[in-house]
């Protein structure tokens, strides 16, 4: 009976050292080499593989750093600098900061600024509306609020809001990963440094019809007055298509513009409400 | 037995209210809208400026490639201006405003009713014309036809010539009612044609719901041994070009080819009267045939309507519009698409307006797939609509472009049969337009 037993045992941990040897043999034989700072590098990454990096995912950006010599080009938004600048340091490799970029949207069309003139009853994409039909409402050009990007966003920071029926980006969860960009069939989103405290001012419009039309569909659209741009003493205003453009290389967010359009299309966030205040203040002096 | 495609179709309900009534000539309206982008190819050039003269048929946009197709003033007045409209895409795009003033036709116009039976041109002299004409594909298509009928654009030599007098869109009476009254010039249309490709053989495909019109054509070919009327079984969608040329011919056109490889060339019966007035009365395209019906509309009827029109116009001429009027459709309803006011102009592939009670136009909960495969089964590409809307969903634009989806002519049988309401031709269109991207980028 205990014969049995041990031989059982005996020839069976036999055969599975056996094979384990084999399977050991074979694996050395078959090995391929890979940078073990690759599996390092992908940990530090933050494994959302949202594409922000223009790579299919993580580990494809952990493999380019580990692997090409000059990694200037690479850049993991989710990431910032710090971390960047980390992975740097490990791989002995040099990485030029870059400012903190945020998803910014171009429209300004709430839905008391801009009113429908038709109904849209087709699926509720943005994709599928922009298709069939420019908008329901007057403005070719503007957000259909349907969402696409909330979708697309991995990381939670683009929702509708029900009142304006317009995503709103949330500053403290976007990364700037560029995904809603791609996704937004009319070119509404767009990347814009982030600054500090959040400190922007932009255009939040594109339609690029004549003053008349476009304030016709939208109270709050951009006529192309080029007010804005002959006031900026920087020469950061762009006038193009009966459109402002605010370039955010040359803007130093001094604020003039905002106060003299005449559509207020112009928004600037992140700045304490002083305008409020001063205004008040001149109409006590006088 | 009648012939007819054999994969996937249905039938729909005809509805052709405007079947008895005769094609009237309507007032022309007070200012027409002339979009630039009336056909497939690269927009033609706009040769006036604003505030000049304009006479009836006179060339106001020039093609200047090959693919593209003249467009002349279809009234008497002045230009007021050129500027950017919405059209019936929705979108804002280039178009020519003219005050109507009057009717006064360009010198060289025969508006002679009469019939002009002798074709005394020769074949460059009628390609000519119908360059100059700028005529395009009436059905629906509007390829330019000039590009279509020469012969030396094409590596196989024609041998078949059909007639598009199918009008299997629900609603539509366009053509029905032209074949019943100009059938004579028809006859003389394709004779043009069947010139122009140096062929003897002609078949003119009507669906049998049309039995007048079958009748009256069968009778003008009489004395012509090479053209022949042959009735098809009534089926959606019949009038599409490859569905039609199975049907006729039991010939398949395989995915990515032309009905010219087959040595077939198909002509809409509206394309063929453009063309016998091109050439024998040297009227250049600036009318068409449109049918405007609808449910609830007092009086349907077909009208020769200037281009340019405003819709609003033509509705006013059909007894105004309901107030329970839910949708304005250009086309058919099957293919037609939902207009967003009433001031979009007819352009050469305007073929009806159609106008849709609230509760006919309004679109049915989208509930979940029952497999009930319905929409396989009326597929005549023989696809698997779901399975296109699902890749399409999910964005597996290459699983989606493996499983043909640039194949699907876009007919809406599967959205119009889907039991729970799915909008699987939205979805359809989208992937489409994924995969071209792709090609492109």
């Amino acid at each position: 009976m205990s014969d049995s037993v041990l031989y059982t045992v005996g020839s069976l941990s036999g055969l599975g050292f056996l094979s384990s040897f084999l399977l050991y043999l074979i694996a050395n034989k078959f090995k391929v080499f890979e940078n073990p700072k690759i599996d390092i590098v992908e940990e530090m990454l933050p494994g959302a593989n949202c594409g922000g990096c223009g790579l299919p995912g993580c580990r494809s950006l952990a493999q380019l750093l580990v692997e090409s010599e000059d990694i200037s080009e690479f850049y993991c938004p989710v990431c910032g600098n710090d971390k960047m600048k980390e992975i740097a340091v490990l791989l002995d490799k040099s990485i030029p900061e870059r400012k903190p970029q945020i998803a910014v949207l171009l429209c300004n069309g709430t839905c008391d600024a801009r009113k429908p003139v038709t109904t849209y009853d087709g699926p509720k994409s943005c994709r599928i509306s922009d298709l069939s039909i420019a908008s329901d409402t007057d403005c070719d050009y503007g957000c259909d609020g349907f969402g696409d990007c909330v979708a697309v966003c991995a990381f939670d920071a683009i929702h509708i809001d029900p009142e304006t029926n317009l995503p709103v980006v949330d500053p403290d969860k976007c990364t700037g990963c560029n995904a809603c960009v791609l996704e937004c069939p009319k070119d509404l989103l767009e990347l814009r440094p982030k600054n500090k405290r959040n400190l922007k001012i932009y255009v939040a419009c594109k339609n690029e019809d004549k003053g008349g039309i476009a304030l016709k569909a939208c109270d709050n659209a951009c006529i192309g007055c080029s007010k804005c741009a002959k006031i900026c003493p920087k020469d950061a205003i762009l006038m193009q298509n009966f459109l402002a453009y605010i370039e955010a290389d040359k803007c130093t967010l001094c604020r003039k513009c905002v106060d003299v359009c005449p559509t207020g299309s112009i928004i600037e966030t992140g700045f304490p409400p002083k305008k409020v205040k001063k205004q008040e203040s001149a109409v006590v002096q006088n | 037995m009648l012939k007819t495609f054999p994969k996937g179709g249905l039938h729909i309900p005809d509805n052709k209210l405007s079947e008895e009534s005769p094609i009237k000539t309507i007032p022309l309206p007070k200012i027409v809208q002339i979009p630039i982008a009336q056909h497939i190819g690269t927009p033609p050039e706009i040769i006036v400026k604003r505030r000049v003269r304009v006479r009836t048929g006179q060339l106001i946009a020039k093609a200047t490639s090959m693919i593209s197709a003249n467009i002349h003033s279809p009234v008497t007045g002045m230009v007021m201006k050129i500027d950017n409209f919405t059209d019936a895409s929705g979108y804002k795009k280039p178009a020519i405003v003219v005050k109507v003033e009057e009717d006064e036709w360009v010198d060289g116009v025969d508006t002679d009713k009469s019939l002009n039976e002798n074709i005394d041109y020769s074949k460059e002299e009628i390609l000519s014309k119908i360059k100059d004409a700028g005529i395009v594909g009436l059905g629906g298509a509007t390829f330019p036809s000039h590009v279509k009928l020469n012969v030396d654009n094409y590596s196989t030599k024609p041998e078949l010539l059909i007639i598009n007098g199918v009008e299997c869109e629900p609603f539509l009476t366009a053509d029905h009612r032209l074949m019943l009254e100009k059938p004579k010039e028809l006859i003389v249309g394709i004779k043009i044609i069947l010139k122009v490709l140096g062929i003897k053989k002609a078949v003119i495909g009507i669906e049998n719901n049309k039995p007048d019109a079958i009748d009256i054509l069968e009778k003008e070919v009489k004395t012509d041994p090479g053209i022949e009327v042959s009735a098809l079984k009534v089926k959606y969608p019949q009038g599409a070009e490859k569905q039609l040329i199975k049907a006729i011919t039991g010939k398949e056109v395989p995915f990515g080819k032309f009905p010219i490889d087959l040595g077939i060339i198909v002509y809409n019966v509206g394309t063929v009267f453009a063309i016998y007035e091109a050439v024998q009365k040297n009227i250049p395209l600036i009318k068409r045939v449109v049918t405007v019906t609808g449910k609830s509309i007092p009086d349907p009827s077909n009208f020769w309507v200037r281009l340019g029109t405003p819709v609003q116009h033509l509705l006013d001429m059909a007894g105004g519009i309901p107030e329970d009027t839910g949708k304005i459709i250009n086309g058919g309803p099957m293919m037609g698409k939902a207009v967003k006011d009433f001031s979009i102009p007819v352009t050469k592939g305007t073929s009806g307006i159609l106008l849709m009670p609230q509760r006919d136009s309004i679109r049915g909960e989208v509930q979940a797939c029952i497999r009930c495969s319905k929409c396989i089964d009326v597929c005549p590409m023989g696809l698997e609509p779901y399975l296109l809307m699902n890749l399409t969903e999910k964005v597996l634009i290459d699983r989606a472009k493996k499983e043909d989806i640039m194949m699907c002519i876009e007919c809406g049988s599967c959205s119009y049969i889907c039991p729970s309401n799915r909008p699987l031709l939205d979805y359809i269109r989208l992937g489409k337009a994924a995969v071209k991207n792709e090609l492109n980028s």
